[in-house]
C-alpha cells in the first residue's frame, strides 16, 4: 500500500521541485531507516522524507499537503521514546535536522533565538565560554533537538530545580498544519490573549511545526557540588531524597538507579562500578553561589547518614562528576547490554509513594518474568522503568507492552500520571482512557481541530479517539481471546504447506 | 545461521548477536561525521546497523538502498564510542561490505582502485617496491615538474590532482629494506623483543616515521626486530570487503611475527593497529588461525601505547613548537589510545601542546575513502582545517593516511603548518639531547 503511495507521481514531482533531489527520499528502499523513531516496539513506513532548510519551505511543503490531503508528521532526531516520530499512516516526514542554526544570541536579556533541528546540547556548547548554558537537560540532549524538546515538553535531571522546557521557550514561529505561519509567545514579558504557546509546548508534533525557536538563556551557577550516595535499600534511598527536600534543600538534580541500572552501565563504556549488592545509588546535585554550598553538600552527606547510607562521596574532579552524569545518562542505551530490547516507561507518582510503587513494579516483574531496570528523577517522581523483554520470543512484545501498562495505571492509582516527559505518542494511547474521561478527551479532540482541521498532521498520536479507540480495545479482546485459535491455524496452515 | 531470506548469501555474513545489540536510543547520531553532513539517517550508525539487519532479515535486498550507507560510512568508529549499548559498527560495515564485495565488485573508479591497489600492488612486496620505486623516479627524474608544466593531470579529478600535488617526497629506501633485521637495545634495560610492522603508504612515503619508531623503541629498552617477509596489515581489504584476501595477509603476519620471536608488535599506524588487533575478527570461523590471531593480537601496541605503558625516559633536547594533536579515528576510537600519545608530546621541554576542538573527529581520509568519496572527504577535511587553532606550527597525528590528507588541507590553504607523526617529534627531542641541545 505505502509503496503504490510511495510512486504518486505528482507528490514525489512537487517535492523535488521544491526540494531538489538530494532533499527528497522516495524510493520504498530508502524509507526503513525512518520506521521507528527511539520507541521500536511499532513501525510504519514514511511516504517520503524531506529535509526542508527555511520556514517558507516548510510553509509550502505543508500547505500542499494540506490541499491534497496527505498525512506529514515534523521529525527532529527521532530519539522520542513514544513513537511520536514513527510514521503510521504513510506520512511525508518532515524532517527538521537541516535547519539547525543558532539565529542569535543576546546575552544581556538572557535569550537564544534557534531553528528547530539545533540539538539541545549543542546551545550549551555553544554559549558556555561566555558563562551562558540552556537548562533543560534530558538525557539524550546529545543528540535531540530543541524542536524535539518543544513538542514533547521535554524534562530532564536538572528540572527539579529549574523546571520543564516549558518554562524555558518565550515564543515560536509555527507552520499550522494548514500552512500558515503564526508566531506565537511573546520574547519578553506575556504574550497577550489565549496561552497559545503554553498549548504548542508539549503537543507532541499534533499542533503544527516549530520552526524557530526563542528560548531563555541562564547564567552558569557560580559553582556545582556533585555527590554519590549508595544505599542498601530502596526505602533507604527514597526516604532520603524525602529528607533532603524536607529540610529545604532544593537540589538541581536528585536521580536514582536500581541494581539491574546500575550492572546495565557498568557493562558499557561509562563504567563506574557500582558495588553488586546495594539496591540503590542516589546522584545529588547542588549548584548555586559558591558561598555557603560546601555547608549545603555536607548537610546532604549528613542526611545520607541518617538513612544508613552505605557511602557517600562528593566528586573530587569535573572528571569524576562527567563520568557520574554519563552513567546516569546513558543509563537507557546501556540497557542493550543486558536485554535484546526494552520499552522505557515514563510514569510520575507523588515522591511519597515511592516505595508503594517501587513493590509492584517488583511484583510486575515477578509475575511477567521480565526483568526491569529502574532509572529515576527521584527529585520529581517521574520513574523510568526498563522493561526488559526478546522480540524474538513470540509473544514478549505483547507481554512487556502489557507489563508497561500495568506500571502506568498504578503509577495513577497513586495519584499520579502516565507520563513525565516522554510523551503520550503511540505508545501510551490506550492509557490516555485511563486518565481522563471522554468528556475530556473530547475537550482536547476539539482543541486539536481547530489547528489541525483536517488531522493530517502527526494523526493517531497524542489523542485517543473516542469511537475508534473503543473499538480497538474491543479488537484486541477478540484477538486475545481467540489468539489460541489463531495460533493453531496457523501451526496447520504452515504444516499443509510443507 | 542467517535467515532463510537474507540478503547475505555469502560467509562471514553479518551476525545477528551484532546487530541486535542495538537499541535505537540514537546517542551515535551526533557524533556520526555523514550524519553530521547530510543529516539523513540512513547515514548515521543507527540507520545503518537497522539497514543491515534489515537486510539480514530478508526485509531489503542488497541494493543500493543497503550499499550506499554502508559505503559511505568512513569506518571511522566514532559511534562505537559514546553506543552505551555496545554495537560493534565497524565490525558490522566491514562484514556487510563483505558480502557486497561477493555481490558485485566495485566497477569504475572504485573498481580501478580497488583492484589496482588491493589486490595487485598492497599484497605484493615486490610490487609495492616497484611502485615506490616509480613514484620515486616520478619525482626525481624531473618528469613531475614536466607533467605538472604540461598540465597533463588535468585528466584527472580535482582530488586525485591534490593528492599528486603534496605527495610526500618519497623517501630513498623504504625503512623494510634499510632497516637491519634487529636493531640492539641502545637504553640502560632489557626490555625484549619489539617486532616493527612498517606497513604499506608508511614504509613507502614516510620510511623516515618507521626509522624514527625504531631508534625510539630502542632507545627505551627493545630490541626492535623488523622481519623482511611481513606484509601489509589488510586493512584497506577489510574497509573494501575484500576479506579473503585481508585472510591471506594476515595468515603470513601472523606466522611471520609469531616466529619472530617478539613479545610485543608495535605500529606507528592507526589503521594499521587497528586491524593486526582485530585478526581474530577476521578468523572467528577458522579453528586454527583463531588461536594464532588471538595470541599476535594480544603482543600489538601502538607505538605511544609501548612507551606509556612499558615506560620511557623523558628526552632531554627542547623541541620549541607550538602543535596540536589530531586524534586518528583508529587509534582514538577503534584502540582508545588517546591520552599515552599527549603523554609523550607533553614530555617534551619546549614543546607547547595546544588541543584543538573535535580533535577526534575524522578528518576524512578514512583509507582509500578520500579517493572513492571525495565529495564528503572534501567536506570533512574542511572542517578539520577550520578546527585547527591560531598560533600553531605543527600538527602531530598517529597515522599516515591523515597525515596525507591534511597536508592536501594546508597545501589548500597555503597553511604554513607542518603535518608530523607524533614518534617524530619525539624522536626529535632524543636527538637533540644527544649534539646538546641545538
Ligand atoms: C536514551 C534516551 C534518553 C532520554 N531521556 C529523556 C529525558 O531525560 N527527558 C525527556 O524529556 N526525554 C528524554 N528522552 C526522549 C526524547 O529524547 C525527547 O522526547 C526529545 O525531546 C525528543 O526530541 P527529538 O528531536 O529526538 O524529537 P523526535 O523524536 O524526532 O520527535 C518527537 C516528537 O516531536 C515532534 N516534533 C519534532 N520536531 C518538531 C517541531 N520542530 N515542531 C513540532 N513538533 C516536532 C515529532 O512529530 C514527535 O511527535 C530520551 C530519549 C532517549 C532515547
Ligand atoms: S548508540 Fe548504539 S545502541 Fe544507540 S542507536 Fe547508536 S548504535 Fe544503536
Ligand atoms: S563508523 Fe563513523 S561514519 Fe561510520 S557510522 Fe560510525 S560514526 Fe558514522
Amino acid at each position: 500500500m505505502t509503496s503504490s503511495r510511495a510512486n504518486d507521481a505528482h507528490l514525489i514531482e512537487f517535492l523535488t521541485d521544491l526540494f531538489g533531489p538530494s532533499r527528497v527520499l522516495c524510493r520504498p528502499h530508502q524509507l526503513a531507516a525512518y520506521e521507528c523513531d527511539g520507541y521500536v516496539a511499532q513501525t510504519g513506513l514514511p511516504r517520503a522524507v524531506v529535509f526542508p532548510e527555511t520556514t517558507d519551505e516548510v510553509a509550502q511543503v505543508v500547505r500542499y499537503l494540506h490541499e491534497h490531503e496527505v498525512p506529514f508528521l515534523p521529525r527532529g532526531a527521532g530519539t522520542g521514546l513514544s513513537g511520536g516520530a514513527m510514521p503510521r499512516n504513510g506520512e511525508v516526514v518532515i524532517s527538521l535536522v537541516r535547519m539547525n542554526k543558532l539565529l542569535r544570541v543576546d546575552f544581556d536579556n538572557l535569550r537564544a533565538v534557534v531553528q528547530p533541528g539545533h540539538v539541545n546540547l549543542q546551545l550549551t556548547r555553544k554559549i558556555s565560554a561566555q558563562g551562558y548554558y540552556y537548562a533543560p537537560d534530558p538525557s539524550s540532549q546529545s543528540v535531540c533537538t530543541i524542536g524535539g524538546n518543544l513538542a514533547e515538553n521535554a524534562g530532564g535531571s536538572h528540572c527539579l530545580k529549574y523546571g520543564v522546557t516549558t518554562n524555558h521557550i518565550v515564543a515560536a514561529k509555527v507552520v499550522l498544519p494548514t500552512g500558515d505561519v503564526v508566531d506565537i509567545g511573546a520574547e519578553f514579558g506575556d504574550a497577550l490573549g489565549y496561552d497559545l504557546l503554553g498549548l504548542v509546548v508539549g503537543s507532541e508534533g499534533t499542533l503544527g511545526i516549530a520552526t524557530e525557536i526563542t528560548v531563555k538563556i541562564l547564567k552558569k551557577p557560580e559553582a556545582v557540588r556533585t555527590a554519590l550516595a549508595m544505599f542498601d535499600t530502596v526505602a533507604d534511598a527514597a526516604d532520603t531524597v524525602t529528607d533532603i527536600i524536607g529540610a529545604g534543600i532544593i537540589p538541581a538534580a536528585i536521580e536514582m538507579m536500581d541494581q539491574l541500572a546500575m550492572q546495565a552501565v557498568d557493562k558499557s563504556n561509562y563504567h563506574v562500578g557500582y558495588p553488586k549488592d546495594i539496591e540503590a545509588v542516589l546522584l545529588i546535585e547542588v549548584d548555586g553561589m559558591a558561598a555557603g554550598l560546601e555547608d549545603v553538600a555536607a548537610e546532604i552527606v549528613h542526611i545520607c547518614h541518617k538513612h544508613n547510607v552505605r557511602t557517600v562521596k562528593v566528586a573530587a574532579s569535573d572528571e569524576e562528576r562527567a563520568l557520574w552524569w554519563s552513567s546516569r545518562k546513558m543509563a537507557f542505551g546501556a540497557t542493550g547490554r543486558i536485554s535484546p530490547d526494552y520499552i522505557v516507561q515514563d510514569g510520575v507518582i507523588p515522591r511519597t509513594k515511592l516505595s508503594q510503587v517501587m513493590a509492584r513494579i517488583q511484583q510486575l516483574s515477578e509475575e511477567s518474568g521480565l526483568r526491569i531496570a529502574n532509572v529515576f528523577h527521584a527529585g520529581d517522581g517521574n520513574l523510568h522503568p526498563l522493561i526488559c523483554y526478546d522480540s524474538r520470543v513470540p509473544g514478549q512484545t505483547e507481554l512487556a507492552t502489557r507489563v508497561g501498562s500495568e506500571i502506568l495505571k498504578a503509577c495513577v492509582d497513586a495519584g499520579g500520571s502516565i507520563t513525565g516527559e516522554h510523551g503520550v505518542g503511540v505508545e501510551k494511547i490506550e492509557e490516555m482512557r485511563y486518565m481522563f474521561d471522554d468528556t475530556d478527551l473530547a475537550a482536547q479532540a476539539a482543541v486539536r481541530q481547530v489547528f489541525n482541521p483536517a488531522d493530517l498532521c502527526n494523526a493517531g498520536k497524542l489523542i485517543p479517539k473516542p469511537a475508534r479507540c473503543a473499538e480497538v480495545k474491543h479488537m484486541q479482546r477478540l484477538i486475545e481471546q481467540h489468539a489460541e485459535v489463531f495460533r493453531d491455524l496457523e501451526d496447520q496452515t504452515l504444516t499443509l504447506r510443507s | 545461521m542467517q535467515e532463510p531470506n537474507s540478503a547475505f548469501l555469502w560467509p562471514d555474513a553479518p551476525e545477528a548477536d551484532k546487530y541486535s545489540v542495538c537499541v535505537h536510543c540514537g546517542f551515535c547520531l551526533e557524533v556520526c561525521p555523514t550524519y553530521q553532513q547530510l543529516g539523513d539517517e540512513n547515514h548515521s550508525p543507527r540507520g545503518r546497523v537497522y539497514l543491515i539487519k534489515q537486510a539480514a532479515e530478508g526485509v531489503l535486498p542488497l541494493d543500493e538502498s543497503v550499499v550506499d550507507p554502508v559505503f559511505t560510512c568512513l569506518d571511522c568508529r566514532a559511534c562505537e564510542t559514546v553506543c552505551p549499548s555496545g554495537v560493534q559498527v565497524g565490525a558490522l560495515i566491514e562484514e556487510a561490505r563483505g558480502q557486497v564485495f561477493h555481490a558485485a565488485p566495485a566497477r569504475g573508479w572504485k573498481g580501478l582502485i580497488q583492484r589496482f591497489f588491493l589486490r595487485a600492488v598492497f599484497p605484493k612486496p615486490r610490487r609495492l617496491k616497484l611502485l615506490a620505486g616509480l613514484l620515486r623516479f616520478y619525482q626525481r627524474s624531473g618528469l613531475q615538474r614536466w607533467v605538472r608544466k604540461l598540465r597533463l593531470l588535468a585528466v584527472l579529478p580535482k582530488h586525485l590532482r591534490e593528492m599528486e600535488a603534496i605527495l610526500p617526497k618519497v623517501p630513498d629506501r623504504r625503512a623494510i629494506d634499510a632497516l637491519p633485521p634487529e636493531i640492539p637495545a641502545t637504553g640502560s634495560t632489557d626490555k625484549g623483543v619489539a617486532g616493527l610492522f612498517t606497513g604499506c603508504v608508511m614504509d613507502v612515503f614516510f620510511a623516515d616515521v618507521n626509522q624514527a619508531t625504531a631508534r625510539v623503541a630502542a632507545r627505551n629498552g627493545w630490541r626492535v626486530r623488523v622481519p623482511k617477509d611481513q606484509l601489509c596489515c589488510g586493512a584497506l581489504q577489510v574497509h573494501a570487503g575484500d576479506r579473503d584476501m585481508a585472510r591471506q595477509m594476515a595468515r603470513r603476519n601472523i606466522d611471520v611475527f609469531l616466529a619472530s620471536g617478539a613479545d610485543r608488535i608495535i605500529i606507528n599506524a592507526a589503521g594499521c593497529g587497528a586491524a593486526l588487533k582485530e585478526y581474530p575478527a577476521l578468523f572467528r570461523d577458522d579453528p586454527v588461525y583463531r588461536e594464532k590471531a588471538e595470541q599476535f593480537s594480544a603482543r600489538v601496541r601502538d607505538i605511544s601505547e609501548l612507551l606509556v605503558e612499558s615506560g620511557f625516559e623523558p628526552p632531554q633536547g627542547e623541541v620549541p613548537r607550538t602543535i596540536a594533536y589530531h586524534d586518528a579515528c583508529h587509534l582514538c576510537h577503534a584502540q582508545q589510545v588517546r591520552t599515552q600519545p599527549r603523554t609523550l608530546l607533553g614530555a617534551i621541554p619546549g614543546l607547547c601542546l595546544v588541543e584543538m576542538a573535535d580533535s577526534d573527529r575524522c578528518c576524512g581520509s578514512a583509507g582509500i575513502y578520500n579517493l572513492t568519496h571525495p565529495e564528503m572527504a572534501g567536506a570533512l577535511l574542511e572542517r578539520k582545517m577550520d578546527d585547527l587553532p591560531d598560533g600553531i606550527d605543527g600538527v602531530a597525528m598517529g597515522n599516515p593516511g591523515c597525515m596525507m590528507q591534511l597536508m592536501v588541507g594546508a597545501h589548500r590553504r597555503q597553511a604554513d603548518v607542518e603535518i608530523l607523526h607524533t614518534v617524530e617529534l619525539l624522536d626529535l627531542a632524543y636527538q637533540r639531547e644527544e649534539v646538546g641541545t641545538r
